[in-house]
């Protein structure tokens, strides 16, 4: 029974909540790895890409509510998704037709795309407060939870209960999804196809006569709705502040990175051990640990490694490890 | 145009610049955007010396200037006898436990092979960590106890607080070393994430190890270089002065101030902007901008890269620590809350690409410049708006908004004047020569 009590805690504040940020994280680096991989610059932008998005959905969720326009047990957000997808493709066409496109005709080089990167995170950040402010925007409605910690305690008869947040299961849900149809995407279509040649071998590509334009928009176009779907899943899970979302670019960068930049497999992976390893290394493990250990060897103190106002430096340190040890990433990736 | 016209001109404007603010706006406004650009100034100097010369992407610089204002409060704040008392030695010992541990660690990778030497970095590195929170979490404890209303920190060295400049410099370079030695062998947009990351960590402690500088409970009332306004206004003698040049003895005092501040910061910043020239022309500085455009063309010149870039990076950050004491100094106290990477990293990225990177005068000139802009952007676009605003009726929401919006410009103008000065002078208004 005491075993027991310790998988549920465990569960309930280590794995359920590690696994809806891991994936979280995961189409965040998805985004940024879709664009190293074809584009082949760090974009420095994606946090307030994914603010942008998020804004517009929270409007539309805003809107639709306001016209009594609900989704049932399920967050409205989910219905005004789409909408900021949309709104968002033509942001991020728009900055490749103004901004990027230039360097790409110069042939510029990686690390000016990526300075050029910074002036458009400055301007999409001051777009965001534009738009939204910078207020922080909680915008989850519907049910809170699928089930509470009590009901699951009355259900099984143990001491701890395991609550399971809505935005939690919607957040693995739609991950699970977005990642199968970006996969079914770059494997079995013909754009797909001509995106993962043109990745691997630009010249080779062109040779064969893929259009560089297409595949270029179309990369914009699924960043967009990757960094959308990253940015309302955790805004739903947590809340929205423009300058959170502008803070988790680190995290994202270490999720794509210790993957291996430039593979979408990678992305996935990378964000899960991130996400697992800030959570476990910052939770306090006193409560999992009292049902395991014998009365006498019952820990005194908290039991955690570090604060969580640390978590940063958790995601830091195996992103230096992994760079130190394996220059591509957990999974082959590109180096430019 | 000759060059040299072309940038007396452009700092000419600087001038322009800061002395209409002075008309317009008071001589006050004028003098505390010169002392914020003059800072602004040095710490684009430091970043030019790593991207300009050398071509590395720190985007770290919030951590340097951050620890800069740490030294601000260690060097001149008084000690809290108590509070060493209580854990003081605790807390060192743990201290010294820990860098033990690191080194311990790192030898054991150097000296050993294959499995044996995993298993005894990991021995080792988790053995240290438990032995350093066993010796240091109790002293932490005790002192973050001692009085925490006004105090709970270790204090300083009670010295005067323009030695804390140099060694806001020397706590900045020791950082960069640590920093350097692992993440310099990096490819670029690597070491960019590794230095952004290492910018945020510094924060962090900062925010969280109270028994330090009291996290976010701030420290306030530093030491001054400079007389206190309101000594200067009980001074008969200043006030007859300052009487004999048509001034009230309040304006007269805040302007001699501000004005202290404004030559012992000029002084500094020529002084580095000496240096700095003189290694441009230096055959170190030849050296470095070679290894820059063509590193494996210089290495097969014998020079070493892997080294020379850990100097520039140790100078670099050096520079931005001074500065950063420098605005600790100038402010008169430390928030460690406040530092933001958009304002302290980004920022100052962009003062040196419009200035002009690969050429001091340029960074000097784009920490002026774009630092008054980034002042003067927010009343700039007010007027803005207001005038756009002008034929909305009062109270409309849209009226409303857009004068609200006003506040945002900020990020929004540094962000197109960053684009624009990479799209069509991507050299910057004073390039390299």
């Amino acid at each position: 029974m005491d075993f027991l009590n310790a998988v549920v805690a465990f569960a309930n504040f280590v794995f359920v909540p590690g696994l809806a940020y891991g994936a979280q994280l995961a189409i965040g680096a998805l985004g940024v790895t879709m664009i190293y991989g074809i584009l082949r610059f760090s974009n420095f932008a994606h946090g307030d890409t994914m603010a942008f998005g998020t804004a517009i959905t929270i409007l539309f969720t805003t809107a639709f509510i306001g016209m009594g326009i609900t989704f049932g047990p399920l967050p409205t957000a989910l219905l005004a998704l789409p909408f900021g997808i949309g709104a968002t493709i033509l942001l991020l066409l728009g900055t490749d037709w103004a901004v990027y496109k230039f360097y790409r005709e110069q042939k510029a080089s990686p690390v000016i795309l990526v300075i050029v990167s910074m002036g458009v995170m400055f301007v999409m950040n001051g777009v965001v407060r534009f738009i939204i402010g910078v207020r922080d925007i909680r915008f989850a409605d519907g049910e809170r939870f699928i089930i509470t910690a009590r009901e699951f305690r009355e259900m099984t008869g143990l001491d701890e209960g395991l609550a399971i947040k809505t935005t939690q299961a919607i957040t693995v849900v739609v991950a699970f999804i977005v990642m199968a149809l970006l996969f079914w995407f770059l494997n079995k279509t013909r754009t797909g196809k001509s995106m993962r040649a043109f990745s691997d071998n630009e010249d080779l590509a062109l040779l064969s006569g893929i259009n560089p334009d297409w595949v270029v928009k179309v990369t914009w176009m699924i960043v967009a709705a990757l960094a959308t779907t990253a940015g309302v899943l955790y805004g739903l899970d947590k809340s929205f502040k423009a300058f959170t979302y502008f803070q988790l670019l680190l995290p994202i960068f270490a999720a794509a990175i210790v993957g291996g930049l430039g593979n979408p497999l990678g992305a996935i992976a990378g964000g899960f051990v991130i996400a697992f390893s800030e959570v476990t290394i910052t939770y306090a493990w006193k409560k999992v640990l009292v049902y395991l250990m014998p009365e006498s060897l019952e820990p005194d103190g908290l039991v955690q490694l570090l604060s969580t106002d640390y978590k940063f430096a958790v995601s830091f340190a195996i992103l230096i490890i992994v760079l130190l040890f394996k220059p591509t990433g957990l999974f082959k990736g590109q180096s430019v | 145009m000759s060059t040299t016209v072309r940038d007396t001109a452009l700092f000419g404007l600087v001038a322009v610049l800061l002395i209409g603010t002075g008309m317009i706006q008071g001589w006050n406004s004028a003098l505390l955007i010169l002392n914020m650009g003059l800072i602004s100034a040095i710490m684009a100097l430091g970043v030019n010396l790593q991207w300009g010369f050398a071509g590395l992407f720190n985007i770290g610089v919030m951590g340097f200037v951050a620890l800069g204002g740490l030294a601000a409060v260690l060097v001149s704040t008084e000690p809290v006898p108590e509070a060493w008392q209580a854990g003081g030695l605790r807390i060192m010992a743990g201290l010294v436990l820990g860098a033990l541990t690191v080194v311990a660690a790192v030898q054991a990778q150097k000296r050993l092979e294959g499995r044996t030497k995993t298993i005894a970095t990991l021995v080792i590195l988790v053995g240290g960590f438990f032995l350093y929170r066993a010796v240091f979490d109790p002293g932490k404890v005790a002192v973050e106890a001692v009085n925490p209303a006004v105090s709970g920190n270790l204090g300083g060295l009670n010295l005067p607080i323009l030695l804390s400049w140099p060694v806001g410099g020397l706590l900045a370079a020791g950082a960069a070393w640590v920093i350097g030695k692992t993440a310099l062998g990096l490819r670029s947009d690597y070491l960019a994430i590794a230095t952004l990351g290492i910018a945020e960590i510094i924060i962090a402690v900062l925010k969280n190890e109270d028994w330090l500088a009291r996290g976010v409970k701030n420290v306030i009332g530093l030491d001054r270089p400079v007389p206190y306004e309101i000594d200067l206004q009980q001074d008969p003698g200043f006030v007859e002065r300052a009487a004999s040049l048509g001034l009230d003895p309040v304006t007269a005092s805040t302007l001699y101030t501000k004005m202290g501040y404004a030559i012992l910061f000029t002084i500094v910043l020529l002084i580095l902007l000496w240096l700095a020239q003189k290694a441009l022309q230096s055959p170190w500085g030849r050296m470095m901008r070679a290894i820059r455009d063509n590193e494996t063309a210089a290495e097969a010149m014998g020079k070493d890269v892997k080294g020379r870039h850990l100097q520039i990076f140790i100078l670099g950050s050096a520079i931005c620590g001074i500065a950063g004491a420098m605005m600790t100094t100038l402010d008169g106290q430390l928030t460690p809350g406040t530092y933001q990477p958009l304002r302290f990293t980004f920022l100052i990225w962009v003062m040196v690409i419009v200035g002009g990177s690969g050429n001091n005068f340029g960074a000097v000139l784009g920490g002026m410049l774009i630092w008054w802009l980034w002042v003067q952007v927010e009343p700039l676009g007010l007027g803005l708006m207001n005038i756009l605003s002008m034929g909305l009726e009062d109270g409309s929401a849209l009226k409303d908004r857009m004068i609200d919006s006003a506040a945002h410009m900020r990020l929004l103008t540094m962000g197109v004047v960053l684009l624009l000065v990479l799209r069509f002078s991507p050299r910057g208004l004073i390039p390299e020569r």
